[in-house]
């Protein structure tokens, strides 16, 4: 096998090219992270000035993020956010790997009328049942809960299609020798199914997290004032309400908000993009 | 292993199967159909009524919705700014991540780091980022402009003027898209056997372009196709720089079908009239799908 860098015919300089124009745009796209942590460390009076020094000329000051705490229940958003995702999250698994599995392994009628409808429901955009479950829920006294945040979304078709994929997969002889043991259906799913779905299951986890976690359009919907509050909606508010102009706590906000994410991608890139990658599908 | 746990299984058979079945699937039936069936079908009746938030009763009116929506500025300038707007992003950020993903693929280090760095933006909170990106843009404060003072050139007021403000948006749009694009295209990429590159080496196929044309692009097919239908369906429902940045203003200029479809509903609380917007929608995401079912599945597969 040839070795590119063996040979001595090769030129070297396309290659740096290519890395030298990967690094200025990863630079380039960079850029908003970048200013938005330096403003979030400078004072008003430097912001203002427009200077394009990134390190603050005062040393920094953590002043805009004690603002931001003091303006904003940050923590309040922040554990809003875990709990209307983990609370999704919970309740989409709850009902799709059960009928992923049935779909995937059980014969019985109207399986395939059953599958018929996921794959109808794949094609609906969460926007589109929007209004009449807003009226549904605020004729229920349900606006401003974690039930109205949370109960539209606990119902994903696109799990019970992934499941169903990679159920599929799965050889059958587990689940006969799980019968023979004397497991009914429920141990089935729960004990031999789940287990064994877990990079699915990872996957999916990761794609509903970041599509809840970012969620702006439901929560603007159900949701006023601060008390249940999502981290999107508390950036939104507080950008309107509080901030103003002051760019500096905005982007101190910002920051906190955007961390969690960010760090838990880091930390699990590869998983991350892996997760992305089989479930792009759905968007 | 007990007997007794066994032997009805083995009796009932094929029915006990079935009402397992009926078991495992009824919680997620009763979800489906209470919180996307009903109120899907509910929206498109909506359509074809005048129902206004708290209004003691509601009058079936046809197609009327549907002709004042003909008729009305605002919407016509919503669809037409959403048109535009996929206009931009979805060429910018296929080409731009193809491009990307071709060259990550072909670099000797770094491939995890960069994919990383472009992948950022898919991760991160929309709306703190717009605010990133309003501070970055800002007419008088933002560094974007004091850097063009320095090159001696007036920058415009990009997000408020409305001029320039769609094309912000669209901008900030494919800054967002191209990293979960390109992972879709390293994901294809990674797919091709490399053998297939070195055996059209030896046939004489020497320029990389014409490589990439005879064999990355053919085989890259099914990904190129899906990654087109999902980029245009994602920014046919641009929303969230929208509703953080420019409310649709000025003057409309930056009015896109979600925007004026959560306006119309939650703002006027005109739902009637909110739901036909939603089912214009519905049906351009629909006609997206089915370009990428029935037209072109066709002949992207190689071979």
């Amino acid at each position: 096998m040839a070795e590119p860098r063996a040979n001595p015919r090769v030129n070297p300089w396309p290659g740096l090219l290519r890395l030298g124009f990967l690094l200025l745009l990863g630079l380039l796209f960079l850029m908003p992270y970048i200013w938005m942590i330096s403003a979030s460390l400078k004072p008003l009076d430097e912001i203002f000035r427009a200077s394009l020094n990134l390190l603050p000329e005062t040393g920094g000051t953590l002043r805009n993020y004690a603002r931001v705490f003091e303006k904003v229940p940050v923590l309040q958003y922040l554990w809003n956010g875990v709990v209307v995702c983990a609370g999704i999250l919970f309740f989409q698994l709850l009902f799709a790997v059960p009928a992923g599995y049935a779909l995937a392994k059980l014969h019985f009628p109207g399986r395939d009328w059953l599958f018929g409808a996921v794959m109808l429901g794949l094609l609906v955009p969460y926007h589109v049942p929007a209004l009449p479950l807003y009226v549904g829920f605020s004729w229920l006294g349900w606006l401003n809960t974690y039930a109205a945040l949370i109960t539209p979304s606990v119902i994903s078709v696109f799990a019970i299609f992934l499941f169903r994929q990679f159920f599929k997969s799965l050889p059958d002889e587990l689940i006969h020798a799980a019968r023979i043991d004397g497991m009914n259906e429920l141990s089935i799913v729960w004990r031999v199914i789940l287990p064994n779905a877990l990079p699915a299951a990872t996957a999916f986890a990761i794609f509903s997290v970041v599509a809840h976690w970012n969620d702006l359009f439901w929560p603007l919907i159900v949701v006023t004032g601060a008390e249940r509050a999502t981290p999107a909606l508390g950036v939104l508010t507080f950008r309107s309400d509080e901030a103003g102009d002051d760019f500096g706590a905005l982007m101190a906000a910002s920051v906190i908000m955007t961390t969690p994410l960010v760090l838990a991608f880091l930390l699990a890139q590869r998983r991350f993009v892996e997760g992305i990658a089989t479930t792009g599908l759905k968007g | 292993m007990s007997e007794a746990a066994t032997l009805p299984r083995a009796r009932s058979g094929a029915s006990g199967e079935a009402m397992a079945a009926a078991l495992l699937c009824l919680p997620a039936m009763l979800a489906y159909l209470l919180l996307l069936l009903l109120p899907t079908a509910a929206a498109v009746l909506l359509a074809f009524t005048d129902y206004e938030l708290g209004a003691p009763s509601l009058r079936w009116i046809g197609l009327e919705n549907f002709q004042e929506l003909t008729e009305d500025r605002g919407f016509l300038v919503s669809l037409r700014n959403t048109i535009i707007y996929v206009g931009i992003v979805a060429p910018a950020s296929i080409v731009g991540a193809l491009a990307l993903a071709l060259m990550i693929e072909a670099a000797t280090r770094g491939k995890a780091l960069f994919r990383a760095v472009f992948f950022l933006p898919v991760v991160s909170l929309p709306v703190a980022m717009a605010t990133a990106w309003q501070y970055l843009l800002h007419p008088t404060i933002g560094p974007l402009n004091a850097f063009l003072a320095q090159m001696g050139i007036a920058g415009p007021a990009w997000l408020t003027s409305s001029d320039t403000v769609l094309l912000s948006l669209a901008f900030i749009g494919i800054w967002e898209a191209i990293g979960f694009n390109l992972v879709l295209f390293l994901a294809g990429l990674t797919a091709i056997p490399r053998e297939l590159h070195q055996a059209a080496e030896v046939d004489g196929v020497k320029s990389a372009w014409e490589r990439f044309r005879l064999v990355t692009w053919p085989l890259l097919g099914p990904t190129t196709l899906f990654v087109v239908t999902i980029t245009m369906i994602r920014s046919v429902r641009v929303f969230d720089s929208v509703a953080v940045l420019t409310q649709g203003g000025p003057n409309r200029a930056s009015e896109v079908l979600l925007y004026t479809m959560y306006t119309e509903g939650f703002t006027f609380f005109r739902l009637g009239y909110s739901a036909a917007i939603t089912l214009v929608f519905l049906v351009i995401v629909l006609a997206l799908m089915l370009l990428q079912t029935r037209v072109l599945d066709k002949r992207v597969h190689y071979g």
